[in-house]
């Protein structure tokens, strides 16, 4: 439960929640009036994390040498590779598959099926088990233009001004125009997708889009897509193999510059292995355990950007790798749930952030970068924030109007994994607001892919957040998991079709790893930074001094 | 002085460790120097990767709990599982039918229950796990599919479970069945997706996509908000 003197501030949210009510009542969403474009680019410049003076840094070596990422990502990308290419016998193959994909979320096993559906063999390398993944988070919802009332062309115009138009076209395209037909091939999948009592989906809004599009699994949809598509990945086993604990650390080339496979590394035993393949797809994910600029993170474990180290060694260029997605609502308390997600569809059901004074201060569905923006404005600029016991700042999210608005029970019945998350430490949020600050939630940006899903390297594709160029440099909330599965189909209809026709290979390499190598070498990199990353290293220094012999490679032991 | 009043003592292993009191049982193990690779997953309670099982202080119970989800208590034993092993039978989805004939088929270990509900005690979702199999027994698939909803198939009932029923997998099959086959159809899915197959958006977004930013800009802010 919340400290008294938290309390004291939640009877001021009590005191003017009846007066916010009435607003919702009469101008629907709408309780406070959008930005303009001139107001979205003022604060975007004074208050989100991208715009501060460090918060990018030039890379000196790879395909995007000289350009300016966001830091974090510029220095994990000048890393030392974890393997000795001399060491692999790349002719002694212990795996051969037509299509290879690195990681097992939405985006790698929609590939999965997909190409396996299309007559290939398939072999799913992943870090953890399989569904182990950002995917399986997911709460809020996934977009699609399939009403009445909305069109892909509409769906393309919310994802293009909430990128703020630098989204590559022909993705956002193939986005608009595949997401109905997702829906269909999901829901034939045995996905539960919440439905009117007509049988009509029921589609909320969300932030930043002009119509209702978001349809959801209450607020599980990830998991209720996630664990679907992973149920049909077991029920595959003569044409879907895996590796679980065998996260990729570098990807195989021919001498001619085509993909031909990749270098696993089993956590538990240690051993690597050499993975031949005629296409290989990587569904690694994005960079929230990276804690780009110190932020705690809604991420899974494994999201340590392992795929934009993997290609961009191969020579593979990022796109919009100068963003990054800060979700509005991360949990600031208590303690034990910092930066977990609270899902963008408590606002889409009706819930207002307010100040400490309970007074609205920005439209609650504002695309993620202005409305988390507007949130770091209220408590610095403005000191309008709550305090917690350990000194963060936070704004409430006043969730009780959700049961106000849709009726009683409706927290229970529609955003039960948020009402049990905070009940496990006695706050009921139908009852009292919740205490949420912007957390580092998404990779926006990523490996450069055209519409087929394929990059410049010939047999080598990307999926999923791994990928740049859909949501330019913000997301909407739902595309993600859209993104996931239309781009998670394309990448594994075009691998086993590229796979079929028969790949003329010649000589297995690791030419690209040596002389990626030779570049940090010359730029003077401490040899134990190493990348990928695999996991982050949670072990605090007390412990640490005295593993006296302990030998330190990146971040594993 | 003042961090040691912060401090709990929890047993790793049976080992003795001092973690703040503030850790859930995945951050005492990683504060006692534990690298975890196994049995530990999104650290948020969706994956179900960290089930565990405990027990308390002066308690001979052993309780089961997501890792990640379970603030540490003084005297705590802790241990991990890094795997569950459970069966799970292979179907294909689309050549099978929504009724008790396929539950009997795939999962005739759930007419071994014994009504003990061990598997509903034993569920770090509240999930009324006994209820979906007896539901699931008598046929009633929506029902077991409701009820399982919130599954993130950690495995503690299957675990615990006496009759030895790997209840999460049989759920997995009635929320697939649900969505697949009982579940009433969205026709508006079909009829967009019949619209733009027949090409009726195909112009005017091949216009947008050759469209100047200032003219996309103004496109974008004039457009009409209609939410439902």
């Amino acid at each position: 439960m919340y400290p008294d003197y938290m309390l004291e501030s939640i009877k001021q949210v009590e005191k003017t929640r009846p007066e916010r009510y009435e607003l919702s009542k009469k101008y629907g969403k709408q309780v406070f009036p959008p930005m303009n474009e001139k107001e979205r680019d003022d604060i975007l410049t004074n208050f989100h994390p991208d715009y501060k003076d460090d918060a990018l840094t030039e890379i000196k070596i790879g395909p995007n040498k000289g350009e300016k990422l966001t830091s974090a990502v510029s220095n994990m990308l000048e890393s030392h590779t974890r393997i000795d290419p001399a060491k692999f016998d790349l002719n002694k193959p212990d795996h051969e598959t037509d299509v290879l994909i690195i990681g097992a979320g939405s985006a790698g096993m929609s590939a999965a099926i997909t190409a396996a559906g299309n007559g290939s063999e398939v072999l799913i390398a992943t870090k953890l088990r399989l569904g182990d993944s950002n995917s399986m988070m997911a709460q809020g919802g996934i977009q699609a233009a399939d009403q009445k009332d909305d069109s892909p062309v509409l769906h393309y115009l919310d994802i293009m001004g909430g990128g703020h138009f630098d989204n590559q076209p022909d993705l956002v395209k193939a986005f608009v125009k595949d997401a109905p037909l997702a829906i269909k091939w999901l829901s034939d999948l045995g996905v539960m997708f919440d439905k009117n009592p007509d049988g009509s989906m029921m589609v909320k809004p969300g932030g930043g889009t002009c119509r209702s599009r978001m349809h959801s699994t209450r607020d599980y949809t990830g998991a209720g897509i996630c664990r679907v598509l992973r149920d049909e990945v077991y029920n595959l086993p003569d044409k879907i193999k895996y590796l679980e604990y065998s996260p990729i650390v570098e990807l195989i080339l021919d001498d001619k510059g085509q993909a031909a496979g990749a270098i696993s590394y089993h956590l538990g035993t240690k051993q690597y292995s050499v993975i031949k393949a005629k296409t290989v797809i990587i569904a690694t994910g994005g960079f929230g355990r990276l804690h780009i600029r110190g932020y705690e993170t809604s991420n899974h474990y494994g999201a340590t950007a392992d795929g934009l180290m993997l290609a961009y060694r191969a020579g593979v260029k990022l796109s919009f790798m100068d963003s990054v997605q800060y979700h509005p609502t991360g949990a600031v308390y208590p303690e034990q749930i910092l930066g977990f997600l609270c899902t963008e569809k408590i606002r889409t059901m009706g819930a207002q952030p307010v100040n400490k004074n309970g007074e609205l201060f920005v439209y609650p569905l504002e695309p993620r970068d202005i409305e988390a923006s507007s949130f770091i404005r209220e408590s610095t600029e403005r000191n309008l924030g709550v305090t917690t016991p350990s000194g963060l700042k936070g704004i409430w999210l006043d969730s009780p109007l959700v049961d106000m608005i849709n009726g009683e029970g409706s927290i229970n019945k529609y955003l039960p994994a948020m009402y049990r998350q905070y009940s496990r430490f006695d706050i009921d949020i139908a009852k009292y607001p919740m205490l949420v600050f912007p957390t580092l939630h998404y990779q926006n940006g990523g490996v450069q892919i055209n519409d087929n899903a394929e990059t410049t390297i010939p047999g080598l594709y990307v999926a999923g957040e791994a990928t740049g160029g859909v949501h330019g440099r913000n997301r909407l909330m739902g595309n993600s998991q859209m993104d996931l599965i239309v781009f998670g189909r394309r990448s594994g209809l075009h691998a086993s079709e590229r796979a079929k026709k028969g790949v003329d290979f010649g000589k297995m390499s690791l030419e690209h790893v040596y002389s990626y190598e030779k570049e940090v070498n010359k730029i003077n990199i401490d040899k134990k930074k190493i990348a990928p990353i695999l996991l982050p290293d949670y072990i605090p220094n007390h412990v640490k001094e005295k593993q006296v012999d302990t030998e330190y490679f990146g971040t594993l032991r | 002085m003042k961090m040691k009043e912060n401090m709990v003592t929890v047993y790793i292993m049976g080992e003795a460790y001092d973690v703040p009191d503030s850790s859930t049982i995945i951050t005492a193990m990683e504060y006692a120097g534990f690298q975890l690779t196994t049995g530990i997953g999104c650290r948020e309670g969706f994956c179900g990767a960290c089930a565990t099982i405990y027990r308390e202080k002066g308690d001979y119970k052993l309780k089961g709990a997501l890792a990640c989800q379970t603030v540490v208590t003084d005297g705590m034993t802790l241990a991990q599982i890094p795997f569950m092993p459970s069966e799970k039978p292979i179907y294909n989805l689309q050549e099978i039918t929504a009724d008790i004939n396929t539950v009997k088929e795939l999962f005739p270990t759930i007419f071994r229950c014994v009504s003990c509900n061990t598997c509903t005690k034993a569920c770090p979702q509240d999930i009324e796990v006994m209820d979906y199999i007896q539901a699931l027994k008598k046929g009633n698939i929506a029902e077991a599919a409701d009820i399982s909803f919130d599954c993130i198939r950690c495995g503690l009932c299957a675990l615990r479970c006496p009759a030895e029923i790997v209840q999460y997998n049989a759920a997995t099959l009635a929320r697939r069945l649900y969505g697949r086959y009982l579940a009433k159809k969205s026709p508006e899915v079909d009829e967009s997706i019949k619209e733009i197959e027949d090409g009726k958006y195909d112009k005017e977004l091949d216009d947008l996509t050759k469209m100047d930013r200032k003219t996309l800009s103004e496109k974008y802010y004039s457009r009409e908000t209609k939410l439902r």
